[in-house]
């Protein structure tokens, strides 16, 4: 188990070194997506139109924080991440029209390992752990889509050392959720 | 005369959700230490100090423990002695609706098929406001915020009444389906009997009870779920869940309904007494 220090834009030799277990600090500009924005890039992707975003390179963080505009702009108050198996779904066609290199998150994305093959990493932050992630948020950088509202919109944060993430899925096709609930299956018969 | 008015009730209200989203009761917090000290396995360990330090991070700078402020559940106790003049539903929602702006809570109530969120944390039956009648001249209001992340977790079956053997695996089948989702360590109430609804009911208030009290055949499912080694956010570990609660209620002689209610770590809640006088 080794710690790592990233900093986006993330290359792919950044991100196919690390091993499912590993720690990783994020710094940079991560966008928050969940359900309704990935749905929305999804469409305009799929209509030919260009995002005023870019996510190549990018990390995707499944939250949908609580802000407040405030003097300078916005104020975030609690940023922890969302359950990321309601993305499943949409994740494959994401990653195949953006070089999104990480996906932060929690609670596991289920047969998603293969789809992240090569290409990107699922890098687990605490659940629930909103007030600790706001000390990592330097700034709120800006925001789009924000008529799908507030949890859904996407809020672009520039963050310092984000983590600890743990690698839940690595490039290597290694998914240390699908291995804990395969022993967690085999514990089960022996209770019941 | 009323000592009680509709203005104090919303601004208990307020402070209660407050407390509840910033602050943790000191059970829940001596169960995450006493977790984090027992596990071994590393990634298990930095998890559960996460949700210490957030925890810490919260209450000192006085701002929510997790982003998502969940739904405002009530528990109203209602004293048979007093008399109230003005809508109590209407106080207690204006008390969510104050609390959204000076939490502030994020706003989570849409209309269920239009997804139009409502802005303000209340909605057609929101806050849920469940109401009970207790002796004397208080009113004792509990709010539970309750997360979608770990009630999306959660289940309910109708078994057959010669399947009291299978209320055991079927609560520990539900948390294993839930894995890491619902953001474990978990807190598991479990409703056995009543009916379809009022099982359901009943594993939710099991989520009230003090955590650290539990009888036999509590600690016998909390074993079973912490042998699956789900662990803390589901990356393996021996603390899958801190505690069982199960209540039951009589039910139907050709019934057997079992519901379980997941809460995650975040088990939030908090109580105001209001003491009513009349002259």
């Amino acid at each position: 188990m080794s710690e790592h220090h990233l900093r986006t834009p993330l290359h792919k030799k950044d991100i196919i070194k690390l091993r499912a277990g590993d720690i990783v600090y994020l710094s940079g500009i991560i966008y928050t997506a969940r359900d309704e924005a990935h749905l929305r890039i999804l469409e305009m992707t799929g209509s030919g139109k260009p995002l005023p975003f870019n996510l190549d390179g990018a990390a995707i963080y499944h939250c949908g924080p609580l802000i407040i505009p405030d003097k300078e702009g916005w104020k975030i108050i609690a940023a922890g991440p969302t359950t990321s198996a309601r993305m499943i779904d949409m994740t494959p066609a994401l990653l195949d029209s953006y070089s999104v290199r990480a996906i932060i998150g929690k609670g596991g994305m289920k047969d998603i390992a293969p789809v992240l093959k090569d290409n990107c990493v699922y890098l687990a932050y605490t659940g629930g752990c909103a007030a600790l992630a706001v000390d990592m948020v330097k700034e709120v950088k800006g925001v789009h889509f924000q008529d799908l509202g507030m949890p859904e919109a996407v809020w672009v944060l520039e963050v310092d050392n984000f983590g600890p993430l743990i690698v839940g899925v690595d490039a290597k096709g290694k998914d240390l959720y699908a291995e804990v609930i395969r022993q967690a299956e085999k514990s089960l018969t022996k209770v019941s | 005369m009323n000592r009680i008015d509709s203005r104090s009730v919303t601004n208990a209200v307020e402070e209660i959700i407050k407390q509840a989203e910033t602050r943790l009761s000191d059970d829940v917090i001596q169960a995450l230490e006493k977790a984090s000290d027992s596990e071994t396995d590393p990634t298990a360990k930095s998890q559960l100090n996460a949700i210490l330090k957030n925890i810490t991070i919260a209450g000192a700078n006085n701002i929510p423990m997790c982003q998502d402020t969940g739904i405002m559940v009530f528990f109203v106790e209602i004293g048979r002695d007093i008399f109230l003049d003005f809508d109590l539903d209407l106080a207690i929602l204006q008390g969510v609706r104050q609390a959204t702006i000076s939490v502030p809570l994020r706003p989570n109530a849409v209309e269920p098929l239009t997804r139009k969120n409502s802005g303000d944390n209340t909605g057609d039956g929101l806050p849920d406001i469940n109401y009970s009648f207790t002796a004397g001249n208080t009113i004792k209001i509990t709010v539970a915020p309750k997360g979608a992340g770990s009630e999306n977790m959660s289940t309910h079956t109708m078994l057959r009444p010669s399947q009291t053997d299978q209320v055991k695996p079927f609560i520990v089948e539900s948390v294993l389906k839930a894995g890491g989702m619902p953001c474990p360590p978990i807190i598991v109430g479990v409703g056995i009997g009543g009916s379809f609804d009022k099982s359901a009911r009943l594993a939710k208030r099991a989520l009230l009870r003090d955590l650290g009290q539990m009888d036999e055949y509590e600690l016998e499912i909390l074993t079973a779920i912490n042998t699956l080694g789900i662990g803390p956010m589901g990356l393996g570990g021996s603390t899958t869940a801190l505690a069982v609660h199960v209540e039951k209620a009589h039910c139907h002689t050709a019934s057997l309904p079992v519901a379980v209610n997941i809460q995650c770590w975040a088990n939030r809640h908090a109580s105001v007494t209001l003491e009513v006088e009349h002259e």
